[in-house]
């Protein structure tokens, strides 16, 4: 995804069990803010169909 | 490489007169110079309609999917390799084959020669080095090595990798080649960049779906994008959509694509989306030390585990 320019920060994978509620708060922060902080991504947005 | 046709028709003649095969695959003249088609010989007759230059750039292992009678097939080491990767796969079986392999040097870049020309092309005359190109108003020669198609000219695996019986001695492999300048020239720029690079490359693109019929690997009875139900990309030629089938195609030939140009060759606006399928293949040899093709004993990176596969990108 990196090479099609899209910020590497955008995905995030992590592998947590159902008892571990803490990391999952940790990580759902953690995601927040690297999206945050890259703000909004205008290039995979679709405009609307454009009258013909 | 331009005498093989009499070493091919030799051997497809015996094939059909032992009856080993029902069908040979190989390449018919085209309707235009320079555009070699297609063909599948069924009797002798047919074989006298078979050519060998360097316009057979297609990969024929695309014919093979799913097909139940016996066939003889002609090969390139690319071709051979996306045979081999057939067989993988389980599209075809690898006793239903002849392949007659053919050591290749490289097939001749037609977008490359239209350009350097000023008119229209009409006759092409190949020898050993050269291509003489004959138009209406003139007459140019050009070096062979300096017209390949691009994948060719990075090519590492000239002969075939599996073959039943080869029309002449393997060819000299290149060495000392950096097959991934293009890709790592691409990796360097910013994200920015990157994303003006890709529309840049994919505006002209006008989801005729060439690329996508003419690869080997697109074998998928229903592609992702003619799906309606759910749909998972427009179907019109919006910026989005396009980038999404291209980017979407190319991870579907990870760890699988061999490089062999088919797709860019058939594509009528000349893009290069090869650059996506090599990001892919230079990834795979980079963590898993993977080509695609090459042997039927060893499983593909994508559909093994190893404990020690990269995962570091798993929080």
């Amino acid at each position: 995804m990196d090479f099609m320019g899209i910020e590497r920060d955008r995905l995030h994978l992590s592998w947590i069990s159902s008892a571990e509620a803490t990391k999952f708060i940790d990580v759902v922060g953690e995601v927040t803010a690297a999206i945050k902080a890259l703000g909004p991504n205008t290039n995979f947005v679709k405009n609307k169909a454009k009258a013909a | 490489m331009l005498g093989y046709i009499d070493k091919i028709r030799e051997i497809g003649e015996r094939l059909f007169t032992d009856g080993k095969v029902d069908v040979v695959i190989g390449f018919a003249k085209g309707s235009m110079p320079m555009m070699n088609e297609p063909m599948m010989a069924r009797s002798s007759g047919d074989l006298q309609k078979m050519v060998w230059d360097g316009n057979c750039g297609i990969n024929l292992a695309n014919y093979l999917t799913n097909r139940k009678e016996k066939i003889g097939i002609v090969a390139k080491g690319c071709d051979s390799r996306n045979i081999v990767t057939h067989i993988i796969e389980n599209k075809i079986k690898r006793d239903q084959l002849y392949i007659i392999g053919v050591p290749c040097k490289g097939m001749i870049d037609r977008r490359a020669i239209s350009k350097a020309v000023p008119g229209e092309v009409t006759e092409v005359i190949e020898t050993r080095d050269s291509i003489r190109v004959k138009g209406r108003d003139f007459d140019e020669t050009f070096d062979r090595g300096d017209v390949l198609q691009k994948n060719c000219a990075v090519c590492l695996h000239r002969n075939p990798v599996i073959y039943d019986e080869l029309v002449a001695d393997p060819v000299v492999e290149q060495t000392g080649i950096d097959r991934y300048e293009d890709v790592r020239k691409i990796d360097s720029l910013s994200t920015e960049e990157k994303w003006r690079f890709f529309d840049d490359l994919l505006s002209p693109c006008v989801r005729c779906y060439a690329c996508r019929n003419a690869c080997p690997l697109c074998y998928c009875p229903t592609c992702f994008v003619d799906e309606s139900k759910p749909q998972w990309v427009g179907k019109g030629i919006d910026d989005i959509d396009i980038k999404t089938f291209h980017f979407l195609r190319a991870y579907h030939c990870a760890g699988r694509c061999t490089d062999c140009g088919s797709c860019e060759r058939s594509c009528p606006v000349g893009i290069n989306m090869r650059v996506l399928t090599k990001k892919l293949e230079m990834d795979c040899k980079d963590l898993f030390d993977w080509e695609a093709g090459l042997t039927l004993d060893k499983r593909p990176p994508l559909d093994t585990y190893r404990p020690d596969d990269p995962n570091n990108f798993i929080k």
